[in-house]
């Protein structure tokens, strides 16, 4: 683990990955040199948002403020950690 | 089942899933000689080929059908001096691209000039971690430009991927080419294991490894595995599919998740589906690449499991391999409806047992790949 607390690191997709939305499908994806990953729910919108300047934080209340109610707090922050072990965001 | 009226307007079947990816061969030529390219023994001339125009085209509709990735590669796309553009025509249509080459010829402009149009990662070829035995196996001097371009690709900052495929002259050295990948910072390191196919085909007693080498490579490849950490590369082994008496789930199944066009323009569900007699593969110069996914003959051949003869037909795996892979039943047994050989459930399976267990000491020469009829075609140094 690094020394930066998980709120204050400002997620990016890493270099090799991209973010689409696939209108044949109407899913959002992420590409990668070899695999297509097909984000489920509200995934894309999250990664969506992860652009190097927001914080987790910032992320998290700007989805908290669009989808009241959601357990963003809770559900986002672990979802972006499990993508940065992937290797997708940075 | 319920009996249904023989003049009744049978349902129009659903269409079927879209393809995700596009293999583009966008040439048969390559500066490489090596004995194990699948490429078909007749290869396209440059004469035949696919214009930028036609290949821009093949890209728009592409995207527009739902493809998402497509890996541009030959023979060696270098060799296309418009490839720039064709890699221009993907990123337009949405379509992320990789560059599969084997390096020759990928100076720094070059790749600025393809990073420019969009390009998004690169997959590098290389046959032995050992620079004599690689140029030997390429049939050129070729190992010290690909290292330079695997330099050039990292300071760009592209993904990149080694590709290595394995047979009996390169199986033993699993850990120099692992170390190679580690000494050249790649991204990913692919070891996979020779299909037999087209020029491999002819090869395949020259090229075939032994049970006792692929023990000895597995093995390296599970020390590997222990040792890289989680930021190291990704180790990818592909099976041998002749010795794991397993039928590998050939291109995901036919006319499910992949399509290839060819040089000419040739539509396929896989690159290797050009040595099938009576296939009848459609041409995107004569149709559209939607009506060719959905209604050609071709690709509705063997998509799904209606055309499945025993033992497939009844057999619990046959959603996930798909019977293996139809053109290795067509070389093994002369007809592609039947099992894979490479399955141990195949009644065919003796062939391949027999080629697997026949570590031949005397071996014939590697037959190496050039152009015309492979009569013709040179031998190793
Ligand atoms: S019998 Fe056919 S479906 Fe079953 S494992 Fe073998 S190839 Fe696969």
């Amino acid at each position: 683990m690094t020394a930066t607390s998980v709120t204050d690191w400002r997620p990016v997709p890493a270099p090799a990955v991209l973010l689409r939305h696939d209108h044949t499908r109407d899913r959002d994806l992420l590409l990668l040199p070899e695999r297509v990953v097909v984000l489920q729910g509200g995934a894309g919108t999250v990664v969506g948002l992860c652009d190097g300047v927001r914080s987790v934080r910032d992320i998290v209340d700007e989805l908290a403020e669009r989808f009241p109610g959601a357990p963003v707090a809770a559900d986002v922050p672990p979802f972006l950690e499990r993508l940065r072990h992937k290797g997708w965001l940075r | 089942m319920t009996l249904t009226d023989p003049a009744a307007p049978a349902a129009p079947a659903p269409a079927p899933a879209r393809p995700w990816a596009l293999l583009a061969e966008l040439t048969h030529a390559c500066p490489l000689h090596c004995g194990y390219c699948s490429n078909p023994l007749e290869l396209t001339r440059r004469s035949h080929e696919l214009t930028a125009e036609q290949w821009t085209d093949v890209m728009g509709q592409a995207g527009e059908f739902g493809v998402v990735h497509t890996h541009l590669s030959g023979g060696e796309p270098l060799l296309r001096r418009d490839l720039e553009r064709i890699v221009a025509a993907a990123e337009a249509a949405g379509v992320y691209t990789q560059l599969v080459t084997s390096g020759v010829g990928l100076d720094g402009k070059r790749l600025s000039a393809l990073t420019a149009a969009g390009l998004r990662s690169v997959q590098l070829s290389v046959q032995h971690a050992d620079p004599r035995a690689s140029d030997r196996i390429a049939g050129r001097r070729s190992f010290g430009e690909k290292e330079r371009a695997a330099a050039l690709v990292r300071a760009a900052g592209l993904p990149l991927g080694l590709n290595v495929v394995l047979h009996h002259e390169n199986l033993d050295a699993v850990d120099a080419v692992v170390e190679l990948g580690l000494s050249w910072s790649v991204d990913r390191i692919e070891l996979a294991n020779a299909q037999f196919y087209g020029w491999g085909l002819l090869n395949r007693a020259a090229l075939l490894a032994t049970r006792d080498q692929l023990a000895r490579a597995r093995d390296a490849v599970e020390r590997w595995r222990e040792r890289l950490t989680p930021d190291g590369p990704e180790l990818v082994w592909v099976v041998p599919d002749y010795f794991d008496g397993v039928a590998k789930p050939c291109m995901g199944g036919w006319g499910a998740i992949s399509l290839t066009v060819a040089p000419d323009g040739t539509v396929l569900p896989c690159p290797a589906a050009a040595s099938l007699p009576d296939l009848d593969p459609p041409n995107i110069r004569d149709r559209s690449l939607a009506w060719i996914w959905d209604h050609s003959p071709a690709f509705s051949r063997y998509r799904g499991t209606d055309w499945m003869a025993d033992p497939c037909r009844t057999c619990s795996r046959r959603e996930e391999d798909h019977g293996g892979c139809r053109c290795q039943a067509y070389a093994l047994t002369g007809d592609a409806a039947r099992t894979d050989p490479a399955c141990r459930l195949s009644p065919d399976h003796g062939l391949v047992r027999a080629l697997a267990e026949d570590s031949a000491d005397e071996r014939p020469a590697v037959r190496q790949r050039a152009p015309g009829r492979p009569e013709k075609a040179r031998r190793l140094p």
